[in-house]
């Protein structure tokens, strides 16, 4: 067997199942998207660039994603950080496997369940309660966009830390050493050793948390209320209640563009960036 | 004296039955323990009607699959009917009929047995997704014990499309604790007005076109159904003033109201009235300018993948004894005089379930054209995405 068929044999089920998963179902999308909407609801063939014109009906939705989802990346980042950092460094090793298994453990239960577990602590019996008996006001937390942030962050931390965790992990402590060698503080070296080497890990975090959120809807439902309203809301909605397929379809294929355009500026810009520090990347 | 202990003492009954109600215990132990889950099944077992029917005899299958709305199911019938068949009952549920629409118009949906609302089915007739009943096969349905008013939408063009399962009404509930000084509202138009003063942050309204559109038109005077563009523009301003307002949008409403988060609400007829079993300052209210009356019925999709199945569930579920339980576990009431029968007086006399005359006088049935109007359909997209 020739190393050049070898090759295209091993590649086949992953071809084939692309073909078949990612490919039909976008050709799919997009010829849905140029349609009308048929008497009955669902699709009637046509071709009409109207969803496309339409599209700013559902600016809102979109002004939502575009706001919430970035916010929702920060945030994890900055929670996620620093608790990988302990994980990887500081932590005891004979800890280490248990705490990362407290990481994960979430994972094991569905998020519509967990997010049910969210509409009690978040409604009026739950965290406000403690809060106003504590005599601290009366908050509002259930179906607001802050309670939509918490149950993103809450639901998405563990993509974060895992990626970091394991670019910390990987981290020579030579390098530390060289540097205190070379009288640099701990602050410095951190800022000028460990973030840098950590970066691949929260470039790929971010984009991991990022990518998911912009597809969320699960979490505004149950959380917003109906009332914080993401794409994806708009896109189960316009499939399943309106039934507006050829308008949805135009719907998806913006955000998949949105996505595609958003994702490559950030490679670059996270590119640029490391090859900015050639100097460390060398190892 | 004999030394039986297979029977439980009064004191016992009654301390299980406690632990029962207060949840303590499930009921499949309280039935046990009490030994009426063995009396019930040796009643069932001599009830001539389940040994004799047909599908008793036949292999129906170890599996029906059912596409329903939430709470609206006694889960000890779907056992009895598993015990005596061997088919599980597989239940889906749904929040709104264009959900149900939008599921077998995608094919594929793998339902038996399926329960749209009456003004969808000539749709589901047009777009030839809904089988024809053989009634031979539901022994159980005898017409002319129906009301009519309730069992005639099922069908169309003189074919027996669906047979009725329960009828209700679309009112609101409010919890008369938190009112203050206002009066308990009566009619839409303070339903919305309260929800824009005094209830805000406080009023759930359904995340389905139908009821939160119509009554929304309501407000105006306008018929429920409305596709007048001028006056679902109207209710469209209505709706986006109210918005910042609402506690949420959402069908499942019980929770919320429940927990006291939220305090008024779209109701129909057995949420309303399992709220106020349980918390009476939850008071359903029809409002006065009308509002929809419906009736929701069985029927088996094109292409169902255990026919003998759905049928026999269905036929099972008509059973006037096996209704009767249903009626009394989720509160909606059934058009069909034979379990009318079976039913206490104080139920026939609820006002929840049977409203006064002239309040159902003033309700409207929902018409085909709502479900398929891309006005209306676009308007409740676009309140929400607001």
């Amino acid at each position: 067997m020739t190393t050049r068929l070898r090759t295209i044999l091993l590649l086949t089920p992953a071809a084939a199942w692309l073909l078949a998963m990612l490919v039909l179902p976008l050709v799919v999308v997009v010829v849905f998207s140029f349609g009308e909407r048929a008497a009955a609801g669902g699709y009637s063939a046509a071709l009409t660039l109207e969803n496309f014109a339409n599209l700013g009906a559902r600016w809102a939705a979109f002004k939502n994603t575009l706001m919430l989802a970035p916010a929702g990346t920060v945030l994890c980042l900055l929670i996620a950080y620093p608790l990988a950092y302990y994980l990887a460094v500081k932590a005891d090793p004979k800890w280490r496997t248990l705490l990362l298994i407290l990481v994960i453990v979430p994972f094991w239960t569905s998020i519509l369940i967990r997010s049910y577990a969210w509409i009690y602590l978040l409604g009026g019996q739950g965290i406000p309660k403690l809060i106003s008996t504590l005599g601290l006001g009366n908050p509002r937390l259930i179906n607001t966009p802050f309670a939509v942030l918490i149950g993103i962050v809450y639901g998405y931390l563990p993509l974060m830390v895992f990626p970091i965790y394991v670019s910390l992990e990987r981290l020579d402590k030579r390098l530390l050493e060289a540097s205190a060698d070379l009288g640099s503080p701990p602050w410095r070296s951190f800022l000028q050793v460990t973030l840098p080497l950590s970066m691949p890990g929260v470039a790929t975090g971010c984009m991991l948390v990022f990518i998911l959120l912009m597809g969320e809807f699960l979490i505004p439902a149950m959380l917003g209320g109906g009332k914080v309203f993401f794409v994806g809301n708009a896109l189960v909605d316009l499939f399943l209640q309106s039934r507006n397929w050829p308008y949805g379809a135009a719907v998806a294929v913006a955000l998949v563009v949105i996505m595609l355009v958003t994702v490559t500026a950030y490679m670059r810009f996270t590119r640029r960036w490391a090859g900015g520090r050639d100097d460390v990347s060398l190892m | 004296m004999t030394n039986r202990n297979d029977f439980i003492s009064r004191e016992k009954f009654m301390a299980e039955l406690y632990r029962y109600k207060k949840g303590s215990v499930t009921r499949r132990h309280f039935l046990g323990v009490t030994g009426l889950g063995a009396a019930t099944a040796v009643l069932g077992s001599a009830m001539p009607g389940l040994r004799s029917a047909a599908w008793a005899q036949a292999n129906i299958g170890d599996r029906v699959v059912l596409a329903t709305w939430p709470n609206y199911h006694d889960p000890a019938n779907f056992e009895a009917f598993t015990t005596a068949t061997g088919a599980a009952v597989d239940v889906n549920v749904f929040g709104s009929n264009e959900e149900m629409l939008a599921k077998l118009q995608a094919g594929g949906s793998g339902w038996d047995v399926f329960v749209p609302t009456n003004y969808t089915i000539t749709t589901y007739v047009g777009e030839d997704l809904i089988e024809p009943l053989d009634l031979s096969k539901i022994a159980n349905y005898d017409a002319a014990s129906y009301n009519q008013r309730f069992a005639g939408p099922g069908t169309v063009d003189g074919t027996v499309y669906a047979v009725p399962k329960n009828w209700g009404t679309t009112g609101f509930a409010v919890n008369t604790a938190q009112l203050g000084n206002n009066p308990k509202p009566t009619t839409w138009k303070e339903f919305w007005d309260i929800t824009m003063a005094d209830f805000s942050g406080r009023t759930m309204v359904h995340d389905y076109q139908l009821t939160t559109i119509g009554n929304a038109l309501k407000y105006f005077g306008y018929s429920f159904n409305s596709v007048d563009t001028a006056e679902l523009a109207e209710a469209e301003k209505l709706l986006i003033d109210a918005k910042p307002h609402l506690f949420a949008i959402n069908s499942d409403y019980q929770p919320s109201m429940r927990s006291g988060d939220a305090w008024m609400t779209i109701c129909w007829t057995g949420d309303g009235k399992q709220m106020n079993r349980d918390m009476p300052e939850i008071e359903y209210v029809l409002g006065k300018e009308g509002g929809e009356l419906w009736s929701d019925f069985y029927a088996i999709p094109k292409g169902a993948p255990h026919m003998d199945a759905a049928y026999a569930l269905i036929n099972f579920l008509l059973d006037p004894a096996v209704n009767a339980k249903e009626s009394l576990f989720h509160g909606y009431p059934t058009a069909d005089a034979r379990v009318d029968a079976l039913l206490p007086a104080e139920v026939l006399n609820d006002p929840i379930l049977y409203p006064a005359q002239e309040l159902l006088d003033a309700l409207e049935f929902g018409a085909a054209v709502t479900l398929t109007d891309p006005n209306r359909a676009e308007l409740m997209a676009r309140f929400k995405s607001a």
